[in-house]
């Protein structure tokens, strides 16, 4: 039977691996290839490479460590950050991923959905949302709503629905992502990854809030994702993907347990 | 030397980079003598069936393939490449190559997983492969290991020429064939350890074949 996936997730900035996005001064803490190897080898089920590189000119030393990576890791990996175009998505492609991860630019333009899909299928083009929690309204109806800007910026857009539009549109996954318990460690935003979960018929990935294995058997279990994203709670050592996924097993949640 | 045909199909670099990490020569061609006289081929494939004919028919790749297959060369399908094998696919109505009887089809979406959920198509994740007979592509991997699938078809053939099958919603065909022809519906390239384990497999197959082991 199918299985639920841990995939760690990889800040990289100027070419090195670095703390996430919200935490001021980016401390380097390490080389991504040599992660990405260390997690491939520890089980991870897929990786996701996150460039928060703020130059364009930078963006060459993004893509050779994507090309590093592809020539020494044989699972899936995915790459986010700074796509905003079918020639974007075409080079990181072409430079070894599996699949492109887009956010804001998607929202901004949707078209980039159905274009990237049309261009390298489905199974190529994930979609990330960046969710907040507000007051339930009538263009609100379910009180999560889409952000963009790290959370600074809300777009007035629903995220249940704007999760059926990018189905529509010819996503092949969806990464959704708690504003709210990102960076908290107090568990997934279970009641949104359930909501979305239920909303749509292709994959979706939990992300935000891990801070332990019950976290990761929650979102699969009770948020119903196919997988979960984990950053910081392996990435210091003070879980093992094999603990997070022996954890999950035992309690009843498919798990690849060799590799 | 093992040749990967080339149709500009989206994990061809992929494949390439998991022989290469093997230490087996291997070479992206679209060339008919060099793929003719490799010791074996790999059709690999990821996107839509009408894209991926319209590619091989453009390039007389087509006629490769079936020479190929005439001719009894090893050749491995993967993914796409296991899909078009077949007589026909679903996936926008397409006649494909009919190496092997068969059609294509989608995955219901109407169906429930082991857990009672619906399923979720694409089909996309590390799934176990349940082995239905002796096949020298899986020397030395143990019945039930877990390959990496994404797909939202599958392809239904003759009973006697399935190798292995999972379940997602249904049980489907993962690899078929015979006789050094074989079809995969996961992506050995991307399924680690055990994935390049099916790689080397093929290219011990195919040095035995021509001779050079």
């Amino acid at each position: 039977m199918l299985k639920k996936r841990i995939i760690p997730c990889l800040d990289v900035r100027d070419g090195r691996l670095t703390k996430g996005v919200k935490f001021k001064g980016n401390v380097d803490i390490g080389d991504p290839v040599e992660t990405a190897r260390r997690y491939y080898e520890e089980g991870a089920d897929e990786i996701v490479f996150y460039d928060i590189t703020a130059s364009h000119e930078k963006r060459g030393i993004f893509l050779d460590v994507v090309e590093r990576v592809a020539a020494e890791i044989f699972i899936p990996f995915s790459v986010g950050g700074g796509i905003a175009s079918v020639a974007d998505m075409r080079a990181v492609l072409l430079a070894g991923a599996e699949k492109v991860s887009v956010n804001s630019a998607a929202v901004k333009n949707k078209g980039l959905i159905s274009q990237g899909a049309d261009a390298f299928g489905s199974q190529a083009i994930v979609v990330g949302m960046d969710v907040k929690r507000t007051t339930a309204t009538p263009e609100i109806p379910s009180g999560y709503e889409i952000v963009i800007h790290g959370g600074r910026t809300a777009m007035g857009l629903d995220a249940i629905d704007w999760a059926k539009e990018c189905e529509r549109l010819g996503a092949g996954e969806l990464c959704v992502n708690s504003i709210d318990a990102d960076g908290t460690k107090q568990g997934y935003e279970l009641t949104l990854t359930r909501m979305i979960s239920e909303a749509v018929r292709i994959p979706v990935i939990a992300s935000g809030g891990a801070g332990n294995p019950l976290h990761v058997l929650e979102a699969v279990v009770k948020g119903k994702a196919s997988a979960a994203l984990v950053a910081s709670i392996t990435h210091y050592g003070e879980y093992s993907i094999r603990e997070l996924k022996e954890y999950a097993h035992a309690h009843g949640a498919p798990m690849r347990l060799e590799w | 030397m093992l040749a990967i045909l080339d149709y500009k199909a989206g994990n061809q670099t992929s494949v390439r980079r998991a022989f290469d990490h093997l230490g087996i020569e291997c070479r992206i061609t679209a060339e008919p003598e060099v793929l003719l006289a490799a010791q074996g081929v790999i059709f690999p494939g990821v996107g839509a069936a009408g894209q991926a004919m319209r590619q091989l028919a453009a390039t007389g790749m087509d006629a490769v393939l079936r020479r190929l297959v005439r001719e009894n060369r090893p050749l491995l399908g993967v993914c796409l490449g296991c899909q078009i094998l077949v007589e026909a696919s679903e996936e926008n109505d397409t006649k494909t190559l009919g190496v092997f009887p068969g059609v294509c089809k989608r995955l219901p979406s109407e169906l429930e997983d082991e857990d009672g959920q619906p399923i979720r198509i694409p089909h996309m994740g590390w799934n176990s492969l349940d082995f239905r007979q002796d096949c020298p592509l899986f020397a030395g991997i143990k019945d039930h290991s877990e390959f990496y699938f994404v797909h939202s078809y599958y392809v239904h053939t003759d009973p006697g020429l399935v190798l292995a099958v999972a379940r997602h919603g249904l049980e489907f065909c993962a690899a078929y064939g015979r006789d050094g022809l074989w079809a995969v519906q996961f992506h050995p390239e991307k399924s680690g350890r055990v994935g390049l384990q099916l790689l080397r497999n093929f290219a011990d197959y195919c040095a035995l074949r021509s001779g050079h082991a």
